[in-house]
């Protein structure tokens, strides 16, 4: 058996370590290290709750809003506030725009440049691929850059700036728009639309987002043209669809009133927040697993056994997988939940998954910026009370982020926060359980000459991991 | 003198990766053709290019060798210095060494050292609260020279670290300061006080504030969502924090005062650890301690005094709505 340590991981958001033992050309264990500790959860406690506002969006340039929108559900469960509905559809757009241009990020940016690799220059579609998709040169880049900048607009108008926002408040937005800004924001949603329909998919995006089983998908994509189409060849030729499989377990805080929380186990459930506890035994921190509300973080560098600054969460002792793969299982979307049926949770399911959400939430924001209402309320206001606690659960982009919040005297006692890809890239818990990549690694096939096997770059990727949120 | 195209490299360390994010938002042109018209070559960036592994490392070590020139080293994030000053809150992946080695002896090397956002000019956010990490600045811990480079430090150039400032940066001033130097049109004197931009810097974020007929008045904004000026009670901190946030505007038309919250200063030292709520505005006396930038106090008082008692009803009713309750008369005489 030899061991091999892969990073660099570069076009993942921060950075990431993946140790791979390796018997016979196939991976037997994989171990995921976090590499970066920066210690938020140590910052907070002392604070102004309020402050908490401006802290956590800074661990994450891009989930910022993630960050921002659960650090306000959180604050709002403590002062029982309810935003009125003007509030809570500009919290819907500011991180469905965010959450949006995420997947773009990744697709474009992050995902599809692996392929243009020179090891695949004897595929069939590798000149078309290495054209569009290639970093910094392809054409793709060219393209939707643009694009994603023009839809940040979005963000110039309803949050200021991107990242790193304070608009998101408790009781709503602290930036009421008028009359004018709806249209602009209209105008700005056009423009993205207009991208996606004639790049990304070829099609409208509410033709995209109603394919309803693999057949369909099928007799759609024959002859398409556009980047899903592409991305479609690439992945049947290479399989994507068997590689990758995680636990098919699958976990959801649920996002925009439009996608169910819930947890899927062979079949959907109700999510209990009660059911998730945080295991350190392979973590460089001390303590035992404790729920978040009353978790700890406290850093032990020395820990014998211990290969990442990552805690790992589990769900009723159970390692879960979270993303736009399990929002799209727990709403129910048929493409997914057939995908999924037949050959598991992929690299393939968890681009596509992305793409359509691309194709399902743009039309839905359409509805929420012809709903806002200028001269309604956009705010509510609550006194802070000196002792309470509230939880924050909310989905970025890579999945489900929760945020636990306790005061005592006025200011932050305890503040804990379980990111997507704290997750998704968790260590082994106290019963050697892997964490979701980990087992998604383990057993896969890798060349004996390769430093850096490609598909274990896809299946990494795959997971549109952020390691700053991570561990923050 | 470097020859065309300049090679530029990227790390991060101990930040949130917001300001390369930030810099994807660059528009006309976008991020990768303003590279190219400047004659700027991205040897690795970590979030967008194509090398990994030990392709990345050989990048690394190239230019930490000396083998590839070094025309700019761009480092995003503060340096971790945790834990006991071993560096081990970041070991750079792949290699078994801490991040903060890695970035001094790139830094030997570089004729530009530019530190990219807040953290890895000051050590920004992640130094506040006690700073569990040991973060620190490229020059500077906080408003005191020295950081990880020390207060000696001079790229190839003769420049010190260039503080391209910003929780996160504007693309703007990232790319401004990188074509600046591609032109060979930076000089020491193109830096202030804290070696930040004054392409920028030279800038107070009050500069076109949307809400100046607010300030004017003194007619303030009580809790979020007001539309009124959030320096008297809001923690606005933008008459003194220096950047053109207001003038140079983000994602097309916005920019914090715009998006309805008060101005945190983030382009400054220590901005994350200022001593009250961030969103308070500390007072002695009814007053706000942090006045204008070089406003004398008497006069501010004095002033603000006067504007209070002559503030006209729309101005005073419109700062305490989300929406112009009161809008300005039409006058049926002609403008004069």
């Amino acid at each position: 058996m030899t061991t091999r340590i892969l990073g660099p991981f570069n076009r993942v958001e921060g950075d990431l370590e993946v140790h791979l033992d390796i018997a016979d050309g196939r991976v037997t264990a994989a171990r995921v290290n976090s590499p970066l500790y920066r210690g938020f959860e140590e910052m907070l406690p002392g604070k102004h709750p309020l402050d908490a506002l401006v802290i956590v969006p800074r661990i994450c340039g891009i989930c910022s809003v993630s960050q921002s929108a659960a650090a306000a559900a959180a604050l709002r469960d403590l002062m029982g506030l309810t935003p009125p509905p003007n509030g809570r559809l500009a919290e819907y757009l500011v991180t469905a725009c965010e959450n949006l241009a995420d997947h773009l990020t990744h697709f474009y940016l992050f995902f599809m440049p692996d392929f243009a690799r020179l090891v695949y220059h004897e595929r069939p579609w590798f000149a078309a691929v290495e054209s569009r998709f290639k970093a910094v040169a392809g054409s793709a880049a060219a393209d939707m850059l643009p694009a994603r900048a023009e839809f940040m607009h979005l963000m110039g108008l309803m949050a200021g700036k991107w990242p790193h926002t304070l608009s998101l408040q408790p009781g709503g937005t602290a930036r009421a728009l008028e009359q004018a800004d709806i249209l602009r924001l209209v105008t700005v949603l056009r423009g993205f639309r207009r991208f996606l329909e004639r790049h990304t998919f070829g099609d409208s995006l509410e033709t995209v987002a109603g394919l309803d089983s693999l057949a369909a998908l099928d007799r759609w994509r024959d002859g398409r043209r556009g980047d899903l189409a592409m991305f479609l060849t690439v992945s049947d030729d290479l399989a994507l669809h068997d590689l990758g499989r995680a636990t098919d377990r699958f976990l959801s805080h649920g996002a925009y009133g439009l996608f169910p929380a819930g947890v899927w186990d062979g079949g959907a459930g109700e999510l209990d927040p009660g059911a998730i506890v945080e295991d350190v035994s392979h973590a460089w921190m001390a303590g035992d697993p404790l729920p978040p509300a009353e978790g700890l973080t406290r850093t032990l560098p020395d820990k014998a056994d211990a290969y990442t600054w990552c805690k790992a969460p589990r769900y009723g002792g159970q390692v879960m997988e979270t993303g736009a793969l399990a929002r799209q299982m727990l709403a129910g979307h048929p493409l997914i939940r057939e995908l999924v049926a037949v050959h598991g949770g992929s690299v393939q399911a968890r681009v596509l998954a992305r793409l359509l959400e691309l194709a399902i939430v743009v039309p839905e924001m359409e509805r929420w910026a012809r709903a806002l209402t200028p001269g309604e309320p956009w705010c509510y206001h609550a006194e802070l009370p000196d002792e309470g606690s509230g939880m924050g659960l909310v989905e970025a982009a890579r999945g489900a982020l929760g945020h636990w919040l306790s005061v005592r005297h006025g200011r932050i006692r305890n503040y804990q926060i379980i990111a997507p890809t704290t997750w998704n890239f968790s260590p082994r818990d106290a019963a050697g359980v892997p964490g979701a990549l980990e087992q998604a690694l383990a057993g896969m096939a890798v060349e004996a000459g390769d430093p850096m096997p490609v598909a274990v770059q896809h299946v990494v990727r795959s997971f549109d991991p952020c390691m700053v949120c991570t561990v923050h | 003198m470097p020859t065309n195209p300049l090679n530029l490299l990227w790390l991060q360390s101990g930040g949130c990766g917001g300001c390369t994010l930030s810099l994807l938002n660059a528009e006309q042109p976008h991020l990768f053709a303003l590279l190219e018209e400047a004659g700027i070559h991205l040897l690795w960036h970590p979030s967008l290019s194509q090398e990994s592994g030990a392709e990345a490392l050989d990048i690394l070590a190239a230019c930490a060798e000396g083998r590839e020139r070094l025309d700019i080293l761009c480092v995003e994030g503060s340096i971790m210095t945790g834990p006991h000053g071993t560096g081990r809150f970041h070991m750079l992946s792949g290699t078994g060494r801490p991040m903060m080695s890695w970035v001094l002896d790139l830094a030997a090397r570089a004729r530009q050292v530019l530190a990219v956002g807040t953290c890895a000019a000051f050590g920004g956010i992640t130094a506040g609260g006690g700073n569990p990490g040991g973060a620190v600045g490229l020059q500077y811990d906080g408003e005191h020279v020295g950081g990880l480079l020390g207060p000696q430090f001079r790229a190839a150039s003769g420049l010190p670290v260039i503080n391209v400032a910003g929780c996160p940066t504007h693309p703007g001033w990232v790319l401004d300061t990188l074509l600046a130097l591609a032109l060979r049109r930076f000089t020491e004197n193109d830096l202030d006080p804290y070696n930040r931009p004054r392409l920028y810097a030279d800038h107070l974020v009050h500069h076109g504030c949307p809400r100046n007929e607010f300030y004017e008045f003194k007619a303030s904004a009580e809790k979020a969502s007001d539309l009124g000026c959030m320096m008297e009670n809001m923690g606005c901190k933008g008459t003194q924090a220096h950047a053109d946030c207001n003038t140079r505007l983000w994602n097309g038309n916005g920019s914090c005062l715009r998006g309805g919250y008060a101005c945190v200063s983030c382009t400054e030292p220590r901005f994350e650890e200022p001593g009250h709520p961030f969103a308070e505005t500390p007072k002695v006396a009814g007053i706000p301690i942090g006045l204008p930038t070089d406003m004398p106090k008497a006069w501010f008082v004095a002033l603000a005094a006067l504007s209070k008692s002559a503030t006209p009803k729309r101005v005073r009713e419109n700062a305490v709505a989300d929406h112009t309750v009161v809008v300005p008369v039409v006058r049926k005489t002609g403008l004069k």
